[in-house]
């Protein structure tokens, strides 16, 4: 046997090739972005209307003046919005279960439930907003609420729990029959096997989706505006109705980008996090 | 044939079978099964691929509803209609070929589930069972793991474990080893043996003709949803009366299974 051939290339030659790439990267990506920036500003800026924008969207006088009211009001809107994500879950869940599940005495529900599942699913939800605000109260049913605030909650809680049924219904029809033939076999009943067994599988999976339609409704909860709650757009609307300056609906979308950004980045992570534990999709990068 | 016969010297039956069928769509699956299992007392159940060996050992845990004939657990009908299924298959346990863990619970957890929630044992007691039984079958370290992070073999032996824990009457084993790499088979066939030599009642499909020889007291060929011959080991394998037996054991040991 011949001697041990030498290596083409060593170790330290691919560290050094891996410094210099990564030098190379970082170097090209913040020249670009100085570039581009750079240039988006000065065209905005030295725009001829810059000036009255500047003036109109993006005053410090108002911005002072109208932020403890435009705060008050998004806090409204985060209560309502938790408030409602906890029906929407329970009630999403519960339509999904009813519809995956032969049970021959809730037939009749389950009928009820497909057909709630397709109106809902089918009305735009600021149409739905609308007519539960503003038919329901006209009605004059005893003991039902006619607080505007109670009434669009309920508006966007049925909205929103069609979409959740069907993220849930997907996620229990995606967990294979033979976990649920375990868990009879063991001997847990129906109703302890979809407890234990089937529903927390299933959960676990849909929980990206779900928090996707969790930063749908958190922004749509601003359409209960329409039926006259002070929650944040109204009270940054009605500012700048009253003095013609819009900044208070700027740092309203502010107090938004506030929750969702973050809540966003909880879902890429948690995306990335299912694919990797499916085994898939590695990065793509400079081999 | 002589199915309701029951082996000289063997004692009372745990599970006996009379003219069970079941169709699947209008196709028929199993066509008048009569058996008897005995205490302390393994069948092997050996046959081609679709000859109902799993369907068989389903309908008997009650996870199918059969068309006709009786299935009695010690005696009693489980098969009368109305009957709640739960109370029998809390004294029957089921092994399946691709184990069916429970992914998102710990192997501990994955034992203890069916004790504590079905059988309202006590947690503690669930728990300490289980880790014997773990320890047992070489995995007491593993308890505290997920599923996924063992070899199949490992996760096998969970699933006998977690069908044990609550001491059934009769183990049923639906070809736990043809999911295993073959270097994996023997560290599982090893403890059904084990249980065997304990006195445990089991029916066993199989596709391993020295296994079924080697633990079984009983075995049954099956062929198109028929027992089609029912002897001991030494009948069936050295002198089958049958042609399709004959044919079938001809055909599986030319295959040179293990
Ligand atoms: N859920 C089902 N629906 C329809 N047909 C089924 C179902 N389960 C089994 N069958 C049919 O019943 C027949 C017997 O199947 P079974 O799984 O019991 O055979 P087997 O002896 O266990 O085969 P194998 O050795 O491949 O496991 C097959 O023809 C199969 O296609
Ligand atoms: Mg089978």
């Amino acid at each position: 046997m011949s001697a041990v051939p030498q290596p083409l290339t060593t170790r330290e030659d691919r560290a050094r090739a891996r410094r210099a790439r990564n030098l190379r990267h970082l170097v090209i990506s913040a020249a670009s972005t100085v570039v581009v920036l750079g240039g988006l500003a000065t065209w905005i800026f030295t725009s001829s209307g810059w000036p009255n924008v500047r003036r109109d969207f993006f005053s410090s006088h108002w911005f002072t003046q109208s932020f403890g009211s435009v705060l008050s009001g998004f806090w409204l809107d985060v209560r309502l919005f938790l408030i409602v994500e906890v029906a929407v879950l329970a009630l999403g869940l519960l339509i999904a279960l009813i519809r995956t599940f032969d049970v021959a005495a809730l037939f009749p529900v389950k009928l009820v439930c497909i057909v709630f599942v397709d109106v809902m699913r089918g009305i735009p939800t600021i149409l739905l907003v609308y007519i539960i605000g503003f038919a329901v109260p006209a009605l004059y049913l005893s003991g039902v609420p006619t607080s505007p605030v109670v009434l669009g909650g309920i508006a966007l809680a049925m909205n929103y729990s069609a979409y959740v049924s069907e993220v849930f219904r997907a996620g229990l029809e995606s967990i294979h029959p033979s976990q649920g033939g375990a868990a009879l076999a063991l001997g847990l009943t129906p109703t302890q096997a979809l407890r234990h067994v089937i529903v927390p599988q299933a959960v676990r999976r849909v929980i990206p989706p779900l928090l996707n339609d969790f930063i749908a409704l958190q922004k749509d909860v601003a359409l209960i505006s329409i039926l006259g709650p002070q929650e944040a757009f109204r009270v940054a609307q009605i500012f700048a109705d009253q003095y013609f300056n819009y900044t208070p609906l700027l740092s309203a979308a502010a107090l938004y980008l506030c929750v969702t950004i973050p809540l966003t980045r909880v879902v890429d992570r948690m995306q990335a996090r299912t694919r990797r534990e499916r085994g898939g999709a590695m990065a793509l990068g400079p081999r | 044939m002589s199915a309701h016969q029951a082996p000289p010297g063997a004692n009372a039956p745990v599970l006996e079978l009379r003219g069970v069928t079941k169709s699947y769509e209008g196709q028929q699956v199993l066509k008048g099964i009569d058996l008897m299992v005995s205490e302390h007392q393994a069948v092997a159940l050996i046959g081609a691929s679709g000859s109902g060996k799993s369907t068989l050992l389903r309908c008997i845990d009650l996870l199918e509803e059969i068309d006709d004939g009786d299935i009695l657990l010690d005696g009693q009908p489980m098969t009368v209609p109305g009957i709640n299924p739960v109370p029998f298959r809390r004294r029957l346990g089921l092994v399946f070929q691709s184990f069916n863990l429970f992914p998102h619970m710990r192997v501990i957890e994955n034992v203890t589930l069916g004790a504590v929630r079905g059988q309202r044992m006590p947690a503690a007691q669930a728990r300490e069972g289980a880790q014997a039984l773990l320890e047992r079958f070489g995995l007491g370290d593993r308890a505290r793991e997920y599923p996924d992070r063992l070899s199949g073999g490992q996760q096998q032996r969970v699933a006998i474990a977690r069908a044990l824990l609550t001491k059934p009457r009769a183990l049923l084993l639906d070809e736990v080893t043809s999911a295993l790499d073959p270097e994996l088979v023997g560290e599982v066939l090893g403890v059904i043996r084990e249980l065997k030599e304990e006195g445990m009642t089991m029916v066993i499909a199989t596709h391993e003709m020295s296994f079924a020889r080697d633990v079984a007291d009983q075995v049954c060929f099956l062929e198109g949803g028929c027992i089609v011959e029912q002897g001991t080991p030494e009948q069936i394998f050295t002198a089958p009366s049958q042609p399709q037996t004959q044919r079938f054991l001809a055909r599986v040991l030319a295959g040179a299974t293990i």
